[in-house]
């Protein structure tokens, strides 16, 4: 092979998109469905344990005891920011188009905190304690995107 | 999708199903060896290289020995033959699928390389597809060549003598 038919170093490279797509369908169980089903219902629902704690989103068991749930229980719309973190640039795949914050959110008469994303104006109005509440679409379908993002509640009393 | 189904069939019933699609976007780049390979194919040759060190001959060529991790700077022009030297014959049906089953893909050992590439056996009876079978590439017509193995469109039997498995048993 001759050396100046065979220069490789001069070879346009080829660059191609490559998108892997899985068009996942899950079951979701007897409890996870429930909780989707009343998402439809814009409910949000939690498993009592044994001792008397709620998680949401619910466990088909009790997370520190292994035990059976004792059952599901509505739990409040609105809650308290326990952790947060702003997203200045949002990707493709978030939920909201606009910078936001994933936080967590103990939803009152739950013990356990949910992760949902907050539409905040800024980030400095987002805050651990800060009270939001959930914004459910208009058309739901029993997904977890049936509760569009949460909100901070203007605060009643200062 | 699985969400249309469900409220379809009835929007109030209980959420059984959730859809969960996972989608991830890439950017690939083949590097030289494999678009020298690529473009080749376009041209209906297959091209490959041969490591100076232990003489092995890759295809698809991807710039480097990984037995002996040195440069493969040779190119290597192989005929569109060869044989099968292990098969899988499709019979499930999955989402996106473009050819009728049941079909057999097979490990395709094109003569003079070294290592297999995976292709599509077409104008062959499944059952009939055997180990040391003699195979040539079908090209695409030539307004569909792309640079890809997709310029191939499949591998048929060439009808001549099988291989002996002494013959490729290294490569199985």
């Amino acid at each position: 092979m001759s050396k100046e038919g065979n220069n490789l170093s001069e070879v346009d490279i080829l660059e191609a998109p490559n998108i892997l797509e899985y068009p996942y369908s899950r079951s979701t169980g007897p409890v996870i469905g429930e909780f989707m089903t009343k998402l439809r219902d814009g409910k949000i629902v939690g498993a009592r344990t044994k001792s008397g704690k709620v998680i949401v989103p619910p466990t088909e068991y009790d997370p520190f005891t292994s035990e059976d749930i004792d059952g599901l229980v509505p739990v409040s719309t609105s809650g308290v920011i326990t952790s947060w973190a702003w997203v200045v640039s949002p990707s493709e795949k978030h939920p909201l188009s606009e910078p936001f914050a994933w936080a967590l959110i103990k939803l009152d008469g739950a013990d356990s905190s949910m992760l949902h994303c907050v539409r905040a104006p800024s980030s400095t109005s987002v805050a651990t304690g800060k009270r939001v509440k959930a914004k459910f679409r208009s058309q739901r379908e029993g997904h977890i995107k049936d509760i569009e993002f949460f909100e901070i509640e203007e605060a009643a009393n200062g | 999708m699985a969400d249309v189904e469900q409220s379809e069939i009835d929007p109030n019933a209980p959420v059984t199903k959730i859809s969960t699609p996972i989608e991830l976007k890439y950017h690939f780049t083949a590097g030289r060896a494999a678009s020298r390979f690529m473009r080749g194919l376009m041209k209906k040759k297959i091209l490959g290289q041969r490591c100076p060190s232990c003489l092995k001959v890759y295809v698809p060529p991807r710039g480097s020995c990984a037995s002996c991790g040195v440069p493969t700077e040779e190119e290597v022009e192989l005929p569109p033959k060869g044989i099968v030297t292990t098969y899988c014959i499709v019979n499930v049906p999955f989402y996106g699928q473009k050819i009728k089953i049941p079909y057999v893909t097979g490990t395709i050992l094109i003569d003079g390389a070294d290592i297999g590439f995976m292709h599509l056996l077409q104008e062959v009876e499944a059952e009939e597809v055997r180990m040391g079978m003699r195979v040539e590439a079908v090209w695409q017509d030539d307004s569909e060549m792309v640079p890809g193995l997709e310029s191939i469109k499949y591998f048929r039997p060439t009808g001549e003598e099988d291989a002996p498995f002494e013959e490729y048993k290294e490569y199985v």
